[in-house]
């Protein structure tokens, strides 16, 4: 307890936020930050200055301080860590008391953790690299309005991975020519198909006529071939009251399933487009534009896996997670990290998969990981074996680029995924032999006979950027 | 040396396009194939079902249980008998196996056995 005595002027921040000794509750809110602090700023003060800067503290002491007990509220830095083969930097872990944040609201738990303080000057690099959300706090979010085995029950779809693909060419198709692809696709054995992230409700293709001409589709390929079928159709707006509008209309074209993009539109809109959905019956896929601009560089901004957490609690069904083995970053440990995060109810802590602590979900329903971005049949034993059978794989190029067109390479793509399911589940090795299941798959499809020739000699082997902190100190010893 | 473009052979009144969930898109499976996905159920603690329905309803959710799942059964000839009982008693209609996944409550598994008569 402080002393009742006001004296003016500037203190240390560790007098006050550094407190190794303390032992974090379980309610406690729990960050761990990869800080590069300023020359000649010892460890121990700048990882106080975060936890000040993140919570109750500013730059010099104020007589308003004494009005309140701050012993209750602040942010306690408890531990200083090295980070793996880099002397630059040091991990710090804060402990921050549940009171701080209003209930349900992942917007009011960001703007501390991750406001003000990344501009701080005594601090060179900040990155938040995890965040454990107590259970109690997680009771108080609404989260995934379905979640995975909802999903599954209202598709009638089991025992497997869920397939997709995202129509191209991105910009400029009239909705009519859309239509025609979304029906294409579908109809050659894909769950669903999805709005780019970029078609939202331009000149050449409003929203109304793309909305109109997809459910036709829809429709009609569950006719032809007696599956359930949806399009995310992309509600993504430039306000909220035009997002209602849109999923509004999606709703009453009997359509199962919208899109949003939560990083562009904004956690608050992400998490009433969630409520929406809740209370109309509506699955939620998640795109993810601009994560990469705050989680990609090693050392500022926030790590995926932050971002994920965040959205489980915000709300969605299905969220981009990278595919590990396409065109887009993604490290195979960190990646089944930070899905574990998606769909598990608990998480422990695991370094080797970028995980720092313990995460449990409670009851709150699983999201489906999307592995999207460049990958083509080839991938596809890779893809069962890491993702296994609760994600959504989703072939843009990989269907599209079909050379007999999109039903075809739906198909191609169904019957491969299908045949990685049985033979894994006859005990085989899918990433030793994939060619032969791939193969011998063939021999009844030549849908896929024509695919695995039009693609077997794309690969996309470019260094991981972002890699795991262990595993770059590996490399370097 | 690329192929002639193919027609995708699949119409709206052709019976041989509809499907019908996982594994429908390769060929139907033999006696060894089956025996090896049920025992792959088994295997992961699930509780077996049967069940069946007429070709035209096969969209529908809740198809006809044939008898009740059978909780607790591991012993796989056990399961194909129920299996081939169904189909033999309902010769037209799809037949399809679930595993009951009770910890996440859920079907881990659910794929049609056999196809029908068409």
């Amino acid at each position: 307890m402080s002393k009742n005595e006001y004296a003016a002027g500037v203190k240390a921040y560790r007098e006050n936020y550094w407190e190794p000794s303390y032992t974090p509750r379980e309610s406690d809110l729990l960050a761990c930050f990869k800080i590069v602090a300023q020359d000649g700023v010892p460890r121990e003060e700048a990882a106080a200055a975060v936890a000040a800067e993140s919570s109750t503290g500013t730059w010099t002491t104020v007589w308003t301080d004494l009005l309140t007990d701050l012993d209750h509220y602040r942010g306690r830095a408890y531990r200083v860590e090295d980070v793996p083969a880099d002397e630059s930097a040091f991990y710090a872990f804060i402990a921050y008391p549940i009171d701080l944040f209003e209930e349900g609201s992942v917007v009011n738990v960001l703007t501390s953790l991750a406001g003000n303080v990344f501009g701080f000057k005594a601090i060179r690099s900040l990155r938040l690299e995890d965040l454990r959300f107590p259970l109690h706090y997680v009771m108080t979010c609404g989260g995934p309005p379905n979640g995975v085995t909802v999903e599954r029950d209202k598709l009638n779809k089991y025992g497997r991975p869920l397939m997709g693909c995202t129509i191209k060419p991105k910009l400029g198709l009239s909705a009519k020519n859309y239509g025609r692809a979304v029906y294409e696709c579908l109809r050659g054995g894909l769950d669903f198909t999805k709005d780019d992230e970029n078609v939202n409700s331009q000149p050449f293709m409003r929203w109304r006529h793309r909305f109109e001409f997809v459910a036709k589709a829809v429709k009609s390929a569950e006719a032809e071939t007696g599956e359930r079928k949806g399009h995310y159709l992309n509600v993504t707006a430039g306000t909220v009251e035009e997002m209602y509008r849109r999923a509004e209309f999606a709703k009453e074209l009997e359509m199962p399933i919208i899109m949003h993009d939560f990083f562009t539109a904004g956690f608050t809109a992400n998490t009433s487009l969630a409520n929406w959905c809740r209370n109309n019956g509506m699955l939620l896929h998640i795109h993810r534009a601009m994560h990469a601009v705050v989680d990609r560089n090693p050392y500022h901004g926030i790590h995926f896996r932050v971002l994920a957490k965040c959205l489980r609690l915000s709300g969605g069904d299905h969220l981009h997670a990278g595919t590990v083995v396409g065109k887009l970053e993604g490290d195979r440990d960190a990646t089944l990290g930070w899905i574990d995060c998606m769909r598990e109810s608990f998480i422990a802590e695991d370094r080797s998969r970028g995980i720092f602590f313990d995460q449990d979900f409670g009851h709150m329903p699983g999201m489906f990981p999307v592995a999207s971005g460049g990958i083509h049949v080839w991938h596809m034993p890779a893809l069962v074996a890491i993702f296994g059978d609760d994600a959504i794989l989703q072939f843009g190029g990989g269907t599209l680029g079909h050379p007999w067109g999109n039903a075809a390479g739906a198909a191609a793509n169904r019957t491969a995924m299908e045949a990685c399911v049985k033979a894994r589940n006859e005990g085989r090795d899918l990433e030793n032999e994939a060619r032969e299941i791939l193969v011998e798959a063939g021999r009844h499809s030549p849908e896929l006979e024509a695919a695995m020739e039009t693609w077997k000699e794309v690969r996309f082997e470019f260094d991981v950027v972002d890699k795991l902190d262990m595993e770059r100190s590996t490399r370097a010893s | 040396m690329a192929r002639p473009i193919q027609d995708y052979k699949s119409r709206h009144n052709d019976a041989s396009s509809k499907r019908f969930g996982t594994f429908s898109y390769l060929p139907e499976m033999n006696a060894l194939a089956i025996r090896q996905q049920v025992q792959y159920i088994i295997d992961r603690g699930w509780d077996c079902a049967v069940e069946h329905v007429e070709p035209e309803l096969a969209m529908s959710d809740y198809w006809y249980m044939w008898k009740l799942p059978m909780f607790g059964e591991r012993n796989l000839d056990a399961i194909i008998a129920e299996l081939t009982a169904c189909r033999n008693a309902n010769p037209g209609n799809l037949v399809r196996v679930i595993g009951y996944d009770n910890h996440r409550q859920t079907q881990g598994q659910s794929f049609v056995v056999y196809r029908g008569a068409a």
